[in-house]
């Protein structure tokens, strides 16, 4: 275990890294305005050259899964928004497939219509954050992030009419959505949706040909495909290094096999191509919503339920594609009315363990921009 | 009119002749040279303290949000506020900082910044001091912030701040090289050091004696070269916000934190002050009385600083240095070579 010895003989722990002669450690985070959260990378610096990282997470561990095997499931949805918190419908989103697939319940189809049009504005949104971020992690003095926050706002302005909430929606829940849209919804959301691709286009404009983000992106942060399928590595930072690998293509949940949209991947892996799928992964989202527009039937938006729910003895696992990667559930039932055991995939966490090799050898200011095109959250990383 | 134009140096000379009614004449020239330097010193802070407003509402609009309005009208007492609140702050100092140079690093950076607007001129004969080597002691001057971020940096014992120290010394030392080459081309067309003889050499013709159209090139060179003098984005790397936190003053607070800021600032705006000075004609303009037109010229120029804030990223250090010796000098020293040339032909066909 490592210790630096100051002056006033106070110690400063450089945990898990040793420290040589010449070499600099810096404890990158927890409190740090690029971490997105309380991420704590540990770097070894020669000069300005990162020679090794360690990733150290746990900060924000607030033990949901152990939490919500003491609840009944209804109780476990508000944990669900809690992990990616950019995305709390496509959190909710698994954790209800979860359980429906445990307990053999239908829903009825516009609830399926519903949940895919909230899962891909959520997309956007989160993506739009995504973008914004990047962009302040590469030095942009906030103006891309608050261009972004104008349309995230008005995504958010719709899932607060639909469910009184902007950012813990517990709305999609196992039987369907919590209540039926309201009667503006239609028509706000078409508005939003023809206007978002010109919006993005103006993202576009901020931001892909400018010289100076082409050469902070280009080439910096490649992960090779296998190096990133040998990972486990999922979403946006997978398909970027050019694996057209995306759940709602390969294994449709809900109704995504009834849409038309493409899986946009990268042929690098840097981080210019993470930032291009994510912006076209928004003009893909827009397509499906506008199409389960048109489709969304009629009829109940929810499925009549018990009180309490006991499923039967079992287990169920379930997962969709999330902003961030692919997001797994995997719930035991002993036929209580508390899940058994539950467990949570977390695309951010698992993502994370691909950037110490490709950061090793970058920058500092590289560094930082790779964390920001990884897109992590820390409410997931650490749940 | 001419009392408008002339207003400053009439109170100047009011002030002097009441004073030397009693006052050996010695005494009464202390006194008005001290009187000039606070003059500017207090002109200037007010300068600045628009200057934060400026760059947070024009930011702010450009970002498309509203930026500080609550304090006074268009948030006009909004620098105000900030000051009270920086002067009753507290002062902290890290234990692993040198207790000396942490406290001195400040007033180092400082200094310097102030000593810059001792030969600017801000209207017709309005310069506190005109020395003939007006340009040759701002650049000498300018080079001396760096030794306070340096010094901020290493003191404040933060590994973050001895990084963004290192980064400040090493952009600030290779920027001052095409800075310097830039202003030379100018020099040789006008053929003095003096600030006065600088701005008198591009008046009349309708403002197309003014150097910016005869030195285009050393015009750019110089902005961009003065912005990273500056440390104003896209060159911000020494305070880098998402790499480095805040650089060489993240250790900083209170009072002494908003040295720095002021320091900073009066960079900034002393970079536009020369750029205007020495290419864009200075006070000289039409109508409006010649100090009016001197700020309203550099602060266009640092209207321009902002937009290029709300616009750029930040670049790397290994692309700066690039851009610095492998593209503003070679392209600075062609300029001068070209200058120097055509100036030889000049002067063999007129004779």
């Amino acid at each position: 275990m490592g210790e630096i010895t100051l002056q006033t003989q106070q110690t400063i722990s450089t945990f898990p890294l040793d420290v040589d002669d010449n070499m600099l450690v810096v404890n990158f985070g927890p409190q740090h305005p690029s971490t997105h959260g309380v991420f704590r990378l540990v770097m070894k610096l020669e000069g300005e050259t990162v020679v090794d990282a360690v990733p150290v997470m746990g900060y924000l561990h607030r033990s949901v899964e152990k939490l919500s095997e003491s609840r009944t499931y209804l109780q476990g949805v508000p944990f669900t928004d809690r992990l990616d918190y950019l995305a709390g419908m496509c959190n909710n989103m698994a954790y209800a497939l979860a359980v429906e697939k445990l307990a053999g319940i239908e829903i009825p189809e516009r609830a399926d219509y519903i949940r895919v049009i909230m899962f891909e504005l959520n997309r956007i949104a989160s993506h739009a954050m995504a973008f914004g971020a990047l962009a302040n992690d590469v030095g942009t003095s906030f103006t891309p992030l608050l261009y972004a926050f104008r349309d995230r706002e008005k995504i958010l302005d719709l899932f607060e009419m639909t469910c009184g909430q902007r950012l813990t929606y517990s709305y999609i829940r196992f039987g369907g959505v919590s209540r039926d849209l309201p009667e503006e919804f239609v028509p706000m959301c078409r508005k939003l949706m023809d206007e978002m691709p010109a919006n993005i286009d103006e993202y576009e404009r901020m931001l892909t040909t400018n010289e100076i983000f082409l050469a902070r992106t280009k080439n910096v942060g490649i992960l090779p495909p296998d190096m990133a399928v040998n990972y486990s590595v999922t979403g946006p930072v997978l398909r970027a290094s050019g694996v057209p690998y995306d759940l709602r293509k390969v294994a449709p949940y809900s109704v995504y096999d009834r849409f038309q949209f493409d899986v946009p991947v990268g042929t690098v892996g840097d981080v210019y191509d993470r930032y291009k799928v994510r912006l076209a992964e928004m003009r893909e989202s827009v397509k499906i919503v506008q199409q389960a527009l048109r489709d969304l039937p009629g009829g109940p938006a929810r499925a009549s339920l018990p009180k309490v729910l006991r499923p039967p003895k079992g287990d169920a696992y379930a997962q969709v594609e999330n902003p961030k990667g692919i997001l797994g559930y995997y719930l035991v039932s002993d036929g209580g009315p508390n899940p058994f055991r539950s467990k949570i995939r977390a695309p951010s966490f698992i993502n994370l363990t691909a950037l110490k090799p490709i950061v090793v050898g970058h920058k500092v200011a590289d560094a930082i921009v790779i964390l920001g095109s990884f897109d992590i959250v820390l409410g997931e990383v650490d749940r | 009119m001419d009392t408008i134009n002339h207003i400053f140096g009439i109170i100047n000379e009011g002030i002097g002749r009441a004073l030397a009614g009693f006052l050996p004449d010695w005494v009464v020239a202390a006194i008005m040279a001290l009187l000039a330097i606070a003059a500017v010193i207090l002109f200037m802070t007010v300068v600045v303290m628009s200057q934060t407003l400026a760059e947070r509402r024009v930011l702010a609009r450009m970002q498309d949000r509203w930026g500080p309005n609550r304090v006074g009208k268009w948030g006009s007492l909004q620098p105000v506020a900030d000051v009270l609140k920086l002067l009753l702050k507290e002062d902290i100092r890290p234990a692993t900082a040198d207790p000396i140079m942490h406290f001195l690093a400040p007033a180092i950076t400082l200094m310097p910044a102030l000593l810059a607007y001792a030969v600017i001129p801000f209207g017709q004969g309005m310069a506190i001091a005109d020395v003939n080597i007006g340009l040759l002691f701002l650049i000498a001057v300018a080079t001396l912030p760096t030794i306070g971020i340096v010094v901020a940096g290493w003191s404040s014992g933060n590994k973050y701040s001895v990084l963004g120290g290192m980064r400040a010394a090493a952009q600030m030392i290779s920027f001052e090289v095409p800075l310097v080459l830039a202003l030379i081309s100018p020099i040789l067309i006008v053929g003095s050091l003096s600030m006065t003889d600088i701005v008198e050499a591009q008046g009349g013709w309708f403002g197309l004696r003014w150097l910016v159209l005869a030195q285009p090139v050393a015009f750019v060179v110089y902005l961009i070269a003065g912005i990273a003098e500056a440390n104003r984005t896209p060159f911000d790397l020494p305070e880098a916000e998402s790499e480095l936190g805040a650089g060489f003053w993240t250790e900083y607070s209170g009072m002494k934190f908003a040295l720095f800021y002021l320091a900073e600032y009066l960079n900034a705006f002393a970079v536009a002050a020369i750029a205007t000075t020495v290419f864009l004609g200075g006070w000289q303009g039409p109508i409006l009385p010649p100090w009016l037109w001197f700020f309203l010229k550099a602060y266009l120029l640092f209207v321009g600083m902002i937009w290029l804030r709300a616009t750029l990223p930040r670049m790397r250090v290994d692309h700066l240095m690039s851009f610095c010796w492998k593209g503003l000098v070679p392209i600075a020293l062609a300029n001068l070579i070209v200058t120097g040339i055509g100036i030889s032909v000049y002067h063999a066909i007129v004779g």
